[in-house]
């Protein structure tokens, strides 16, 4: 039973909306610094090109061009659901689903291959932030996918389509923070 | 200010000392005036029976200006500050002078061990006196120091000079000083460092140019080398 | 389906339309999601954490002032449990009880009923944080009984002494601590997204941007800061604690890592939080002196204005705190400039109070007293601040007894002026009683002159090279004969704790035997005052609409010398 409170819209923007983008601020920040202080490191340490130079562009770029599909199928789940078409929507979240399953299980083959190698999180520090920050965003590519499981269960019966934006909004998040990931980690070395 | 607690033993221990007069005068006529008008206000317009209050929204000119002339001044006070700060950590911090001596000082949990310049007058040689506790320097001349840490962060600090300066483990800080009295003084380490952090205190010690000679010799390993062969 | 209930008595049908049942204990004090119960919850959890915080102090100031003695109800004090417990006070006031007093107790129980709506916009999240929060108390807590006890290298934990159990010496308490630390900015950051979506999105029908009460804005304001700067700590933390526990060294020096990375990381949500702290603080303080002397806060649009600059401004000074640490030399120019501008702002904070005061009618009741005591000795702390922002000063004083008492005169009179002129001052619209005013008044004088006795000799011992976080000065040749200053503050303190007691007995007591509150004692115009006191489930019975500002006092051709905001013209 929501208080009133939750009805009123004084700034003209729905509160669902308000919240994920505060939830989305916040992230940016802790990403922000975690990413800042990468980079200020990486550049008093250009030693480290010898380890960065082990990372695979070509895995990163597919994992790349996952997401940047998963967010199309989140922005068109977003479009059947101002539709009206509850059904649509929730399919296409499980498309986006399916896409962020893929993203982990390449993640993972990349990590094996990379551990029993050697390059572990205490291995060097390039490896300490290339696991860390590689290893927050997967958590969040995790708890996004749950989130959104949540949304098209509700959404396929044509309940709470107002959620398909929210998760859609979060998911692009996520899929930025990939953007900056991507190039820091596989391409810039 | 200071003054009134440590004398000034350093030649920039009276600028640093000017800076926080200035900046006392200023702040403190601010202060003055700030408390003064408050509590002269509280007292002119405190509640008496039949007497009622005005409605004053502050947004008109005449009004703002209470604010905005007081605001413009503070920052004239500001720049004043930021000049005679910026100059003081030049001369301190920034530039470095030509050494008459070098020394090392180095931090460790929970003592501090100095290495001073021998017979030769050079540090890094054979002849170097390694101390724990005690730094042994001589007045009137410009040592240049570089202050290490073996474990974590340390802060070497000799209030009577002014001097301060944290120590990092895994480099190697620069600093000066040019001690201007003689004595004995505090060494305090000025960042928590553990449990110890409280026990390390250590003493410089400023000799005349004869004491400071006569204790070179007395004390340079290959010096007290040569003293026992030679009998 | 759980039913929230508020603070006070409930009656049949209210304003959505259906009727209530008797909640059970759990659901009405440990379950709730009403804003009001959740705001108590904060509140009293934070008043716990201050006794503990101000135990912490009684004891490490009796290590100093008679030092190898055993300190009645401690024993003797290791030089261990020193830096213990200088490290947890330092932590506890402002994580555990500033925050969640200022914050998220006013926060929670006044947003919603001074915009004028029944809750904030999401109670489950609402009582979600405070649950997190909780869990953070619960960790700290645990951090002093484990092994080797609680986390010494100081609340601002600088690597390498924390990111290494043998240096610390305290190998689950470092790690339980930062876990502490993180849990909390979890618990705040959730908090936010209520009060921030609440106040833009809530406020009753006919209340614009600049009819919002001065501590709304500024809880929100504050929130904002808190999130938009806490970000970098929080992945510090997440590598802290990675160096603590998992063999990685983003912090170790001998390993690729930089133990002044962490410095940043730290100050650059360091110095905004100085200011989320305090501008509840000054919110608070804004409320209480428009009511008590019956005026208009002046120049309203310029309080905004500037609270808006120094949130800016607060991510451009952090270096400051870092200027003998080993930056480079050029940097400390630049913080020192930054630095010294932000005292702009804030001193036209104050003058814009001082100005309140010209043309009042000042009663000087408990709530107002601890009101201006927070401006007389705010400014003290602002302008001690200055000696610190000047770099070439700075040399000097940094890591002195000179900053210690420049914080404490700017952390007392957020964490806890502000915090008692709050409490006294809504006190009768939580509880619907009245606080005894001449108990009230005894303990305000109790606690200010102590107060100035602790912390003015400071000042001076600082003046004279005393260093922090040194357990002894007797050692120390040159410090050790200022013995009896340490021994005067410390008596100072113990009288300013006992009189604690007196506000302790004056809230309980008031309880039961206080005068019944009625709806507005205080004849202010906010909204939270034209309902019952304490609020029912859901505030009011008909949501207020809103036709004026807040601080129509003394508006020409009235009788009354105030105008609620919700009458009518």
């Amino acid at each position: 039973m929501r208080p009133i409170a939750n009805t009123r819209s004084a700034a003209g923007i729905p509160t669902g909306r308000l919240a994920v983008w505060w939830v989305v601020a916040s992230e940016i920040v802790i990403f922000g610094g975690l990413l800042a202080s990468y980079i200020m490191q990486r550049l008093a340490h250009p030693e480290w090109a010898d380890q960065a130079a082990v990372t695979d562009w070509r895995i990163g770029g597919f994992n790349t061009l996952v997401l940047l599909s998963s967010s199309l199928s989140a922005v068109l789940a977003h479009q059947a659901a101002e539709r009206g078409n509850g059904k649509r929507a929730a399919n296409l979240l499980y498309v986006t689903c399916g896409g962020a399953l893929t993203f982990i299980m390449v993640k993972a083959y990349e990590w094996t291959m990379e551990i029993s190698h050697g390059f572990t999180l205490q291995s060097n520090t390039f490896w300490s932030f290339y696991y860390t920050a590689a290893g927050i965003h997967a958590l969040h590519v995790i708890a996004g996918a749950i989130i959104m499981l949540i949304v098209a269960a509700d959404a396929k019966k044509n309940l709470e389509l107002h959620r398909v934006e929210l998760i859609g909004i979060y998911w692009h998040f996520v899929d930025i923070v990939w953007i900056f990931l991507f190039p820091l980690l596989y391409i810039a070395k | 200010m200071i003054e009134r607690y440590l004398i000034q033993a350093s030649s920039y221990a009276g600028d640093i000392d000017g800076i926080i007069i200035l900046i006392g005068w200023l702040v403190g006529i601010w202060f003055l005036i700030s408390e003064g008008v408050f509590f002269w206000l509280i007292w002119k317009f405190r509640h008496r029976d039949g007497h009622k209050g005005e409605y004053i929204t502050g947004e008109e000119k005449h009004q703002k200006r209470w604010i905005t002339i007081p605001h413009a001044l503070v920052l004239v006070c500001d720049v004043f500050i930021i000049v005679g700060a910026v100059r003081v950590w030049y001369d301190v911090k920034q530039y470095l002078p030509e050494p008459d001596a070098e020394v090392r000082i180095i931090g460790q949990q929970w003592a501090w061990s100095f290495v001073t310049p021998g017979p030769d007058g050079e540090l890094g040689t054979a002849d170097d006196i390694k101390t724990v506790d005690e730094l042994v320097t001589e007045v009137g001349k410009t040592y240049v120091y570089h202050l290490e840490a073996r474990d974590v962060l340390h802060d070497f600090s000799v209030p009577v000079f002014r001097l301060k300066q944290d120590a990092i483990p895994g480099r190697v800080i620069t600093g000066w000083w040019k001690a201007t009295e003689m004595g004995e003084f505090d060494i305090q380490c000025a960042e928590i460092c553990g449990i110890g952090h409280g026990l390390m205190f250590g003493r410089i010690h400023v000799k005349s140019p004869e004491d400071y000679a006569a204790w070179v010799r007395e004390n340079s390993p290959v010096a007290s080398l040569a003293a026992v062969t030679a009998r | 389906m759980a039913e929230s209930v508020g603070v006070g008595t409930h009656g049949a049908e209210d304003a959505h339309g259906h009727e209530h049942h008797e909640a059970s204990f759990f659901q009405k004090y440990l379950w709730s999601t009403d804003h009001k119960m959740i705001a108590m919850q904060y509140m009293f959890t934070g008043m716990f954490m201050a006794l503990i915080g101000g135990f912490f102090a009684y004891t490490f100031r009796m290590q100093l002032a008679f030092p190898g003695m055993e300190v009645p109800f401690w024993g003797m004090v290791t030089p261990a449990e020193y830096n213990a417990l200088i490290t947890n006070h330092g932590a506890i006031m402002i994580f555990w009880v500033a925050m969640p007093v200022l914050i998220a107790a006013f926060g929670n129980f006044l947003i919603p009923l001074m915009i004028g709506c029944d809750d904030m916009v999401f109670p489950k999240i609402n009582r979600l944080s405070y649950q997190i929060f909780l869990i953070s108390v619960i960790v700290l807590l645990a951090s002093f009984v484990v092994e080797n006890g609680g986390f010494g290298g100081a609340w601002t934990m600088y690597p390498p002494l924390s990111a290494k159990h043998e240096y610390s010496l305290t190998t689950l308490g470092s790690s339980l601590f930062v876990i502490a630390v993180a849990l909390e900015f979890v618990a705040f950051l959730l908090g936010g997204i209520n009060f921030v979506t609440t106040a833009m999105n809530s406020r009753a029908p006919g209340m614009r941007l600049y009819d919002i009460p001065i501590v709304v804005w500024m809880i929100v304001i504050a929130s904002i800061l808190f999130m938009a700067s806490v970000g970098p700590l929080i992945a510090g933390a997440i590598m802290l604690f990675m160096d603590q526990n998992l063999g990685t060294h983003f912090f170790d020096p001998n390993a690729g890592g930089d133990p002044i990375l962490w410095q940043h990381l730290f100050w650059f949500f360091g110095h905004p939080e100085v200011y989320v702290v305090l501008l509840p603080a000054v919110g608070i303080t804004a409320e209480i002196i428009t009511v008590f002397a019956r005026k208009k806060l002046f120049a309203y649009r310029t309080v905004l204005y500037t609270t808006f600059a120094t949130g800016v401004l607060s991510f451009t000074v952090w270096a400051h705190h870092q200027f003998i640490a080993g930056i480079d030399p050029r940097m400390a120019h630049i913080f020192t400039i930054t630095t010294l501008l932000i005292s702009i702002p804030i001193a036209e904070m104050m003058f814009v109070f001082i100005a309140t005061l010209y043309g009042g009618d000042i009663r000087l009741n408990t709530p107002m007293l601890w009101a201006l005591a927070f401006i007389a000795e705010f400014l003290i702390g602002g302008v001690t601040g200055i000696f610190l922002g000047a770099s070439g000063a700075d040399i000097y004083f940094h890591d002195t007894y000179f900053v210690l008492a420049h914080f404490h005169y700017t952390f007392f009179p957020i964490a806890i002026i502000g915090v008692y002129a709050g409490v006294t001052f809504w006190y009768p619209k939580m509880f619907g009683k009245m606080m005894n005013d001449t108990l009230g008044k005894i303990h305000f004088w109790g606690t200010i002159i102590p107060f100035n006795c602790i912390f003015i000799p400071l000042f001076v011992l600082g003046a004279a090279g005393q260093h922090r976080r040194i357990y002894d000065f007797t050692h120390f040749p040159e410090l050790a004969q200022y013995q009896d200053v340490r021994v005067f503050a410390t008596v100072s303190l113990v009288i300013m704790l006992l009189f604690q007691f007196v506000f302790i007995y004056n809230f309980f007591a008031s309880l039961k035997k206080g005068k019944d509150a009625g709806p507005n004692p205080w004849k202010s115009n906010t909204l939270e005052w034209t309902t019952e006191s304490p609020p029912g489930h859901g505030n009011w019975k008909e949501l207020p609409t809103v036709y004026r500002g807040p601080y129509e006092y003394q508006t020409p051709g009235r009788d009354e010398d105030y105008w609620p905001q919700n009458v009518p013209s």
